[in-house]
């Protein structure tokens, strides 16, 4: 219910929030540049709020530093339900290069529910609006799992030679 | 004052409309980009080279049976820096123009492949193809090492006996080359 009532809530004017976690600033020039008359996010009705407790929307950029985790989490727990967190460029959807770093928490979703990942280093501003668009319902999600495998001794044997995908 | 308004108007109508319809309508990247990784399963060859250069550590590598060597690749936290592409020997990896990768569960940016590493015809053991890349220590971001920096299981003992040099005894040891 609480997932229907959020399409409902969500399908005009999103009001996002964008918050540095730590990231190298290219996200957010992304960011910035989605808004841009060019790409024009604001004709779906998002724009930048200056404060958590407006917002619809947390962009978080950057890997979540040690030293920003805990004003993240607080600035989420500022805005008002229901919201969405996305996490844009690859340091907030999986912590980047530094996912391992002691510095870095590792990824936006260490440290709280992220509703939409969008990796890209940084992300080009066309890949952002398609995570808006996606997140909308106006084009479906491409992205899916992909395990593939080589064939095995047996089945080089049987004379098996085009590669089988499974699962 | 009401001639720089109408100059501003002018300039508006000169202009036209700039904004891209973009999602409705694609636009692609320019040739060169590098997108999404694709990996082509009947090239790889299975030597870690692009496992060893990988800045993110997307790479992890597991040989958990006898026979097959699993590439795994976490994309998410992939920087498409083009290292991997440049260090494959066969040509095996390479970038995509693909972006629209926005998904709301990181799951669908793995992507494994199950490498076949042959067996010698003589003494029945594995043995991955004798190329230049594969005289280097694969020693990146393997799945053991990074078990251990995670604390999470390790493989058998059996399995680091495969690939550890004379004289390591523990997955600890291989966690990064020596300089």
């Amino acid at each position: 219910m609480l997932k229907e009532l959020c399409r409902k809530a969500f399908t005009k004017s999103l009001w996002v929030y964008h918050a540095n976690a730590g990231a190298c600033n290219g996200c957010d020039i992304e960011v910035i540049d989605v808004l841009t008359p060019y790409y024009d996010a604001e004709r779906f009705g998002i724009r930048l709020v200056g404060s958590p407790r407006h917002a619809d929307v947390i962009l978080v950029s950057g890997p979540v530093t040690r030293q920003a985790a805990p004003a993240l989490k607080r600035l989420i727990d500022a805005v008002p339900d229901p919201k969405l967190v996305v996490a844009v460029g690859s340091c907030a959807a999986g912590g980047g290069s530094w996912f391992d770093s002691y510095a870095t928490t590792g990824g936006a979703n260490e440290t709280f529910h992220v509703d939409f990942f969008i990796p890209g280093c940084p992300p080009r501003p066309e890949a952002i609006l398609y995570a808006l668009a996606v997140a909308m319902g106006l084009v479906p999600k491409k992205a899916a799992p992909e395990h593939l495998r080589q064939e095995t001794l047996e089945e080089l044997a049987a004379g098996v030679t085009h590669l089988r995908r499974a699962g | 004052m009401l001639l720089s308004k109408l100059r501003e108007a002018l300039i508006c109508v000169q202009a036209g409309r700039v904004t891209l319809p973009y999602p409705f309508a694609p636009h692609d990247p320019a040739p060169g980009f590098r997108g999404k990784l694709s990996l082509d399963a009947d090239l790889c060859i299975g030597c870690g080279g692009c496992a060893a250069v990988c800045p993110s550590g997307v790479i992890l590598i597991r040989d958990d049976a006898p026979m097959v060597r699993t590439l795994h690749f976490s994309l998410a936290r992939c920087t498409y820096c083009g290292r991997c592409s440049e260090v494959c020997p066969e040509g095996a990896l390479a970038h995509t123009l693909e972006f629209e990768t926005a998904t709301n569960t990181v799951d669908d940016l793995e992507l494994s492949l199950d490498v076949f590493m042959g067996p010698c015809q003589r003494c029945g053991r594995c043995f991955p193809p004798p190329t230049s890349m594969e005289q280097l220590p694969v020693r990146g971001f393997r799945a053991d090492t990074s078990c251990a920096r995670a604390g999470a299981d390790l493989p058998a003992p059996g399995l680091l006996d495969l690939w550890a040099p004379n004289g390591v005894t523990s997955a600890v040891d291989l966690r990064r080359p020596t300089p």
